[in-house]
């Protein structure tokens, strides 16, 4: 049997469940708000219009979380079992359902229409013709990278296996026969990467042995790089710096150890750098 | 409605302890195996869950067996195992097989399952699968570091990719299509017994909301589960039998080349995996939403706000949670056309969560709230399929989940809505049926301090992380050493380790309170809750054929709370309509 509560223990607890949730959706606003852990500034503007989508999106669902938070919080206050109350006998109603279903709907899903402007930008859209290519190659714990050099073609790769399966080299050679590659400057293992800032820029990434990711947070882009496949990803960088690149596919136990940078340079600074790389 | 009674023989208990206890076919002894094999495979994750956060918080600790602190392999493995553990044996197990098993049957007026020793050799199955799944700890190499999604070609080339992925890959393979065996009989069984062994005037729209849940959640098991047993079998082969379904040609792991492999796709195993892996949250997440529709009706004293409604909105989840599972998958080289409609597909589900919500805290409107412990849990489980569900609307869109993809801001979102929500409606479930599976009353003080340490503990624990996510921080990194920007976060970890901790301990307030209250508990009347629906009509714990031969009626649905002219605020589905007492 329900021991009959007093009205006070009842009071108590429905008290503090609604303060506890008041405190939840106050202190969670204010984290958003603060950004006190936030993303870096974009560097490109694709990057900003993804922020503008990410915006949209916090005020919609922060709208939705404050008002189901403090309405739950509001409710179970409210409607506390108290002496002589009784419950009102409905079974809902059907006008509310329609109309907090249609709401629904068309806001998610207008959002999530809206979201694909951004998405459609970078991957519908081929890279302009002028663009710097760069390979970018994924392996157990390093990127490499590959230029194509001032005739701005890539050499084709060569996969060069010693029947025994232990090798000296990597297998993977820029056929030596194909004039492209004479000038391929590849950036072995643990390469830093530069690129000229308001230029844009292809990135072919690929992988060697398992699945990897390429992730810089300021261009707001990542791509997994798949073995077997060569996948591009667009960007112009706007702003001149050194960015973080991380992995962001576990690929084995060295997965949080394959950071490298991504620069961003002035014309002049970047064909300085190019001239080192070159050596 | 038909009464099979052909089909279940009726039943004289069995005797001797292997029949009644080990193998079993009384779904209430089944229903109790599979419980306790997730309590004690909860506990296995927790304790693994406890060891990553110790090497997050203090990356050169060292504890005993790991005098040289935690690896980054070691770490690796504990995440895969965390994970598979918790998806597989605690969250698909728990509420469907475990209170599904026991409650499914009852609530419908039947005297067991429609297959009953199908039952026992699932229960058994998915023992085996976990004796196999811990196997993987002690074997040479150890337990896989993959991560429970297991990708290809790591989980796919062997021992080359990293420790574990030799022979602890192999057994993770081995349980998991044991599970996908074990669920599959498991699911013939929920549907058969849900369509025909219901009582007479027990029709669909009668049902209460956990029958629904489990009979919605059972068709999505027998859709999905076969995926997962094909792709497990064919990644088995690429290891084993020099097949190449999920390895490309010319790969060249740490100086060996792997020539025996020809033309696979890597993003093929995610196809597969992810077919299986959306419905299998959804799997995890509805019987606990079918729990607490029914836990909140019956402590508001309210009739559930929008019944069919809930019906609805539960079967569009199932039936939009199979055509989504490329949201996983937005940057992993899929065609990027695809993803664009798996984008709106995925945005689109939250449209019968909204629903749901919306109806949960309809049923409080204008309700009688009693504040017991299973209504706690009940009333936390809504807060936090709010909190996780609406994290996952920024996921959807592919152009936000760029960045989002892989950082912790996943991490934040599949734990509040699978790692808290779904173990709130698994408390829920064992508070409120506590008193009818043992006869006795669960101490309400320590269900009430174990809400409250909970649920303050997870929010805790889990809020913080969206902010990590935001900032960039990847998932399954063993530390922050690899990233400057990643060093700010530190703080973080620390503080999200010690709400791990004291949340951890909290369940052991309700570990003691169960066992405790199994053999010492305030002895319970027949119906301690005063709720509607048909266990609470029959003896507490229920004899072997639950309704000693007499098969019940239902007069009405299972809501029936509050009804004006009635002198009781409820009124049970068997109750004859002229014995109802008016007032």
């Amino acid at each position: 049997m329900v021991r009959k509560r007093r009205n006070s223990g009842s009071t108590a607890t429905a008290l503090i469940l609604a303060l506890f949730l008041l405190f939840l959706t106050v202190s969670t606003v204010y984290f958003f708000v603060a950004k006190t852990w936030w993303f870096p500034e974009p560097i490109n503007e694709i990057g900003k219009e993804i922020d503008r989508q990410f915006i949209r999106t916090l005020w919609i669902t922060g709208v939705v979380f404050v008002l189901a938070q403090l309405g739950l919080g509001w409710a179970l206050f409210r409607y506390r079992a108290r002496r002589g109350q009784r419950a009102s006998y409905s079974h809902g109603n059907n006008t509310m359902e329609v109309i907090w279903t249609l709401a629904t709907l068309v806001m998610f899903v207008g959002l999530g229409i809206y979201a694909q402007r951004a998405w459609a930008e970078v991957r519908f859209k081929s890279a302009p013709a002028d663009a710097m290519r760069i390979e970018v190659i994924g392996q157990q714990f390093k990127w490499s990278f590959r230029l194509p050099g001032p005739d701005g073609k890539f050499g084709k790769y060569k996969f060069e296996a010693h029947p025994d399966q232990e090798f000296t080299r990597d297998p993977w050679v820029v056929e030596a026969s194909d004039p492209d590659g004479r000038d391929d400057i590849i950036l072995g293992p643990g390469s830093v990467i530069a690129v000229p800032v308001n230029r844009p820029v292809e990135l072919l990434i690929r992988a060697k042995d398992v699945t990897h990711s390429f992730f810089v947070r300021e261009l707001r882009l990542k791509q997994d790089a798949v073995p077997g496949m060569t996948v591009p990803l667009q960007f112009t960088a706007t702003q001149t710096g050194r960015y973080q690149v991380v992995c962001a596919e576990l690929c084995g136990q060295g997965h949080h150890l394959m950071g490298t940078f991504l620069l961003v340079l002035s014309p002049e600074d970047y064909e300085k750098w190019l001239k080192e790389q070159a050596e | 409605m038909t009464t099979h009674a052909g089909a279940i023989h009726h039943a004289e208990a069995p005797s001797g302890f292997i029949r009644k206890y080990i193998f079993s076919v009384d779904h209430k002894v089944i229903g109790t195996q599979y419980f306790c094999l997730a309590l004690f495979s909860a506990f296995v994750g927790m304790y693994l869950s406890l060891l990553m956060r110790l090497r997050l918080a203090y990356p050169e600790i060292k504890l005993p067996f790991f005098s040289d602190g935690i690896l980054p392999e070691q770490y690796l493995m504990m995440v895969t195992m965390h994970g598979t553990i918790m998806v597989f044996m605690v969250l698909t197990t728990a509420p469907q097989s475990g209170f599904g098993n026991y409650f499914l049957p009852i609530q419908i007026g039947a005297a067991d399952m429609a297959f009953p020793v199908l039952n026992m050799l699932s229960f058994w199955t998915t023992f085996a699968s976990m004796a196999v799944l811990m196997a993987a700890f002690f074997v040479a190499g150890g337990a896989p570091l993959g991560g429970w999604t297991f990708y290809t070609p790591l989980s796919a080339i062997g021992a080359t990719a990293g420790p574990g992925q030799g022979l602890g890959a192999t057994l993770w393979i081995l349980s998991i299509a044991l599970f996908c065996g074990a669920s599959l009989m498991g699911a013939i069984n929920f549907i058969a017994t849900t369509l025909d062994l219901r009582a007479r005037g027990l029709s669909l729209m009668r049902l209460p909301l956990t029958v629904w849940a489990w009979f919605i959640t059972a068709v999505i098991s027998l859709l999905a589960f076969g995926v997962l047993l094909a792709a497990g079998i064919l990644l088995l082969l690429d290891r084993t039998a020099g097949t190449s379904f999920f390895v490309p040609g010319n790969l060249v792991i740490t100086e060996r080349v792997l020539t025996q492999y020809k033309g696979g796709s890597p993003i093929l195993w995610q196809h597969l995996f992810w077919f299986f892996g959306h419905p299998e949250v959804y799997i995890a997440i509805l019987p606990g939403m079918g729990v607490a529709s029914h836990v909140l009706s019956t402590f508001s004293r309210k009739p559930i706000f929008g019944y069919r409604a809930m019906v609805f909105a539960m079967s569009a989840i199932a039936f939009l949670g199979f055509i989504v599972w490329g949201h996983h998958m937005f940057v992993s080289g899929m065609s990027p056309y695809v993803g664009l409609a798996f984008s709106v597909l995925t945005m689109s589900i939250g449209v019968p969560s909204a629903i749901k919500t919306f109806n949960w805290l309809g049923t409080l409107w204008g309700g009688n709230i009693r504040f017991t412990s299973p209504m706690l849990f009940a009333l936390g489980f809504v807060s936090l399929f709010v909190s996780g569900g609406l994290s996952g609307l920024f996921l959807a869109q592919t152009s936000v989940d760029q960045y989002l993809h892989d950082t912790y801001f996943v991490v934040a979102h599949f734990h509040l809505i699978m790692g808290v929500a779904a173990i709130f409606g698994i408390f829920t479930a064992t508070y409120f049926w506590f008193p009818k599976m043992f006869g006795r009353l669960m101490n309400e003080g320590l269900g009430k301090l174990h809400f409250w340490l909970s649920f303050i503990g997870v929010y805790a624990i889990f809020m913080p992380m969206h902010f990590m996510g935001l900032a960039g921080h990847p998932r399954r990194y063993a530390d922050t050493s690899g990233a400057e920007y990643l060093q700010a976060l530190q703080p973080v970890h620390v503080f999200v380790t010690f709400a791990a901790f004291i949340t951890v301990a909290a369940q052991l307030i309700f570990v003691f309170n169960f066992l405790w209250s199994v053999w010492r508990g305030k002895k319970a009347d027949i119906n301690p809750w005063q709720a509607t629906t048909l266990e609470w009509t029959v003896p507490s714990p229920p004899p072997h054929d639950n309704f000693a031969g007499r098969t019940p009626t239902v007069y009405r649905g299972a809501y029936e709370f509050s009804v004006p002219g009635v002198a009781e605020d409820y009124v049970l589905q068997s109750t004859p309509p002229d014995k109802v007492a008016k007032g």
